[in-house]
């Protein structure tokens, strides 16, 4: 690594590392929690847990009498008793008895700790006093919760206000490398550009060199208007790490028939209502070319087009 | 030159941004292809550019444009305005066309993008 790298790795440490963990102190247990519980009482039987968990789509439950909890059963005690042929026996005989809890009066940090710890994948939230169960904790609630302090949802919510945080898919883990995920719908141009302006506010916020940055949103943008101009719809990605930066924009077709004209300035089949728009040149795929240090492009037509990128960010301004 | 000095030259209106005047314009690009915008022109250079729907502006963002000027009276529409207010990204308006913008500009001083150089 040069020293530009060393910067952005310094600079991506210093700041958002000690942001995030500060995060974990400042935010309680009922501020990132999930309220809506699914839950399953002691007397059914694994039969019925194995429905529950296949139709809500989880992988675990706490067990509950009279809103108090008195179990957890996930879905390794139902493999088990399939594998034993039980699964007629109930809850109670199969469940695990002592369960790691947490109330919801903790700070954030107490709930990573014991989920470290444990590791389990859920911690009961119990209500301090009452006793009872009032939510649960996943590690994709403290993600998200995290990331809602970290203000990136703010950012969409600044776009797009009706459709706060439902495109928008973020994870960041404690290595620092930040997942993008943004669903594109087709033919909506008025919405064109959302997810390289997000994209484009993350990297500043990171730290990233300017030229980097600007390389990256112009990436994103000209894959957003191909989607949204020619496809039936897609999906931007990014994977961000301190020396690169990953972008893949992948749709769902009609996909290009000759691939290498596409790569050609100057090639387009744009229609007269993209080219009203100032698009339509036939320079978006030359001009990802010219950001990216990499690029690979993979399209099948009736199946879609995958364009793959990659900017080292090392490599300067073009 | 400053943004103030465009105003002034190209007898602009200001539809947004209006405190930021005082912003230095570095290098200028007149263009109604918004792919060549995004080929072709360099961070913080005023956009000169016929067109006026939302993705100029974002456009603008992409590339690190820091302002634009839209020629020959064309008023941009309200989202257009608001996005570019949310990004704090000046608009002005001047009535000259196109080329005579650019000219006038030019003769003013202000380079074009392939000229400038750090």
């Amino acid at each position: 690594m040069n020293d530009d790298t060393n910067k952005v790795t310094q600079l991506v440490e210093g700041r958002e590392i000690t942001r995030v963990h500060e995060l974990q102190y400042e935010l309680k247990i009922a501020d990132v929690m999930t309220t809506d519980v699914i839950t399953i009482s002691a007397t059914d039987s694994m039969k019925q847990l194995r429905e529950l968990l296949r139709s809500k789509r989880i992988s675990g439950t706490p067990v509950v009498k009279n809103r108090k909890i008195v179990g957890i059963v996930s879905i390794e005690d139902l493999i088990k008793c399939l594998a034993n042929r039980e699964e007629n026996a109930s809850i109670g005989e199969k469940m695990t008895k002592t369960v790691a809890t947490i109330y919801d009066d903790e700070p954030l940090v107490n709930a990573v700790v014991k989920l470290n710890e444990y590791g389990i994948g859920r911690l009961p939230v119990i209500e301090r006093g009452r006793s009872e169960l009032v939510g649960i904790l996943t590690k994709e609630d403290i993600i998200k919760g995290l990331l809602k302090k970290l203000e990136i949802d703010y950012q969409i919510r600044e776009v797009r206000p009706d459709q706060e945080g439902t495109l928008f898919n973020n994870t960041l883990d404690a290595k620092m490398r930040v997942q993008f995920k943004y669903d594109i719908p087709s033919r909506d141009i008025s919405r064109a550009g959302e997810s390289a302006s997000v994209l484009k506010k993350t990297l500043k916020r990171l730290g990233f060199h300017p030229q980097i940055v600007r390389r990256a949103a112009i990436i994103a943008y000209e894959s957003e208007i191909n989607i949204v101009l020619y496809s039936h719809g897609g999906q931007i990605s990014a994977q961000i790490q301190p020396n690169y930066i990953k972008i893949k924009a992948s749709d769902t077709g009609p996909g290009i028939a000759d691939v290498e004209q596409a790569k050609k300035p100057g090639f387009s089949t744009a229609p007269e209502w993209v080219r009203e728009l100032g698009f339509g040149a036939g320079m978006g795929i030359p001009n990802i070319m010219k950001c990216a240090d990499k690029m690979t492009l993979k399209s099948e037509v009736g199946i879609g087009t995958v364009v793959d990128t990659i900017i080292n960010v090392d490599s300067g301004p073009n | 030159m400053t943004l103030n000095d465009v105003k002034e030259i190209l007898e602009a209106e200001v539809v947004a941004g209006k405190d930021d005047l005082m912003m230095e314009i570095k290098m200028g690009c007149g263009c109604d292809l918004m792919s060549d915008v995004l080929a072709f022109t360099k961070a913080e250079s005023l956009l000169l550019t016929g067109l006026t729907n939302p993705q100029v502006v974002r456009t603008a963002e992409m590339t690190d444009v820091v302002a634009i000027c839209f020629t020959r009276g064309k008023k941009p529409d309200e989202d257009t305005v608001r996005l570019a207010k949310s990004r704090g990204l000046p608009l002005l308006i001047t009535q000259l066309p196109m080329f005579e913008s650019c000219g006038r500009l030019y003769k003013s001083g202000l380079v074009g993008c392939s000229e400038y150089e750090r």
